[in-house]
């Protein structure tokens, strides 16, 4: 096993959410969950992320920092799409200035449903976004050693 | 000659380990003072294993070499320490290697390293009068600048320079990067200013800024270390013990303005200084 699901550091953006799905995204960071034990850590910063966390549907304004932060991230990274919102658009998708989910704008690894998504099902969304990270770890090794 | 040099591999081979212990203890201490379970004890290990796993994103070419001469200049000055060299020399050595973090922060262009670049300038600008009137406070008591004549000492040095000591725990706490003096970077998650001085830093370049952290971390429990060094056991006992009252300033106050924190440190290495190094003088 490599050593990045050991320690997964996340950054954590806001599209167009209502903040619902942001505090239950700190609320995992808490003392009553407390994510440090998994080795990880809320960095706030993209170039030391390897975990997108991103809430809230993608419109017009948020659209190129969603891709400019993905962008920004060193390989290899993982998204995780939390909140209903995020996944499809919810019920904004109708709206005339959503684009729809996440991975309208950059691809996402993990959905992560609910309104809002519960602490539970975020730790356990990056869990299996962990899990793809490894394989991405090793798919880059492999290209690098050609 | 060969003890020295057993000592400097020493350093070099063990000091990462030893100080990742430290970090691993210090961050699951952390943890249960919030009422947390924490990360492993390893976890500042795999941290660095993580960050060499990553691609290899560098702003600019040169951050790298100003990075990798930060981290070679900081093994030096430990090397230096644990062989018993002119402690002037380390202290100068540990200013240079600041010197390179400072300049690859600069080079990375963005106003967040910037920024953090020049609070780093800061905290060196507040730590250095204390370590120098150090310096001097250790060749008034022993009359040698050698950390070898210093450590074989037959008294504890804490006993002729009490105040001094106290500013060295002082200066401590900015360069260990913990709060109320965490201004140019912090390891918390209430970060300012993204990450400060090492926001540009990615990957590989990030690893070699945490190992040389973990250098730096011995060396200066080291230093803590040497004012008790004719005896090593309270020596281990009092670097714990300040270890401990670091974690715990750390976990309970907020971060100062640089102002407080140039103004404090100096004020600290002026009033410790100028008494402890006066009443040497008289006696």
């Amino acid at each position: 096993m490599s050593y990045i699901t050991k320690s997964p550091w996340i950054i954590h953006y806001d599209g167009s959410s209502c903040n619902g799905c942001d505090i239950e995204v700190l609320a995992c960071l808490t003392p009553l969950y407390d994510l440090e034990r998994f080795g990880i850590v809320n960095t706030g910063n993209p170039k030391h992320a390897d975990v997108f966390l991103v809430t809230g549907g993608i419109n017009e304004q948020s659209r190129e920092v969603v891709k400019n932060t993905y962008d920004q991230m060193p390989d290899p990274k993982v998204v995780v799409a939390i909140g209903i919102c995020a996944t499809t658009g919810g019920v904004f998708r109708e709206c005339y200035n959503i684009m729809g989910g996440v991975d309208k704008v950059i691809p996402v690894d993990v959905y992560v449903p609910g309104c809002a998504a519960r602490p539970e099902s975020i730790i356990d969304g990056v869990v299996r976004a962990l899990g793809i990270l490894e394989e991405k770890r090793t798919k880059m090794t492999e290209k690098g050693g050609k | 000659m060969i003890t020295e040099i057993i000592f400097a591999i020493g350093f070099i081979i063990l000091a990462p380990f030893i100080g990742a212990l430290i970090g691993g203890i210090d961050r699951k201490v952390t943890a249960r003072m919030q009422g947390r379970v924490g990360p492993p004890v390893l976890q500042p290990l795999y941290d660095v294993f993580k960050l060499f796993e990553k691609e290899k994103a560098v702003v600019r070419n040169e951050v790298n070499f100003y990075i990798f001469s930060y981290l070679i200049f900081v093994v030096f000055t430990g090397a230096l320490f644990f062989s018993g060299s002119d402690i002037l020399l380390v202290i100068f050595a540990l200013t240079l290697a600041h010197a390179f973090l400072i300049l690859g922060a600069y080079a990375a262009t963005s106003p967040y390293s910037h920024i953090g670049a020049e609070r780093e300038l800061l905290q060196l600008m507040a730590v250095e009068p204390m370590l120098i009137l150090a310096a001097a406070g250790f060749y008034m008591a022993t009359g040698s600048f050698s950390v070898r004549d210093i450590a074989l000492w037959p008294e504890p040095i804490v006993m002729t320079l009490p105040l001094l000591f106290v500013g060295i725990v002082y200066v401590l706490t900015i360069k260990l990067r913990k709060s109320p003096f965490d201004l140019a970077t912090t390891h918390h998650a209430h970060q300012e200013l993204v990450k400060g001085l090492t926001t540009e830093f990615a990957g590989p370049t990030l690893g070699m800024v945490e190992i040389a952290h973990l250098y730096e971390t011995v060396f200066f429990l080291g230093l803590v270390w040497l004012f008790f060094a004719s005896m090593p056991w309270v020596g281990l006992l009092a670097v714990i013990i300040v270890y401990f009252l670091e974690i715990l300033v750390d976990n309970t106050t907020t971060r100062v303005r640089w102002q407080v924190m140039l103004r404090s440190a100096w004020l600290v290495a002026l009033v410790a200084g100028a008494i402890n190094l006066g009443v040497l003088t008289l006696m």
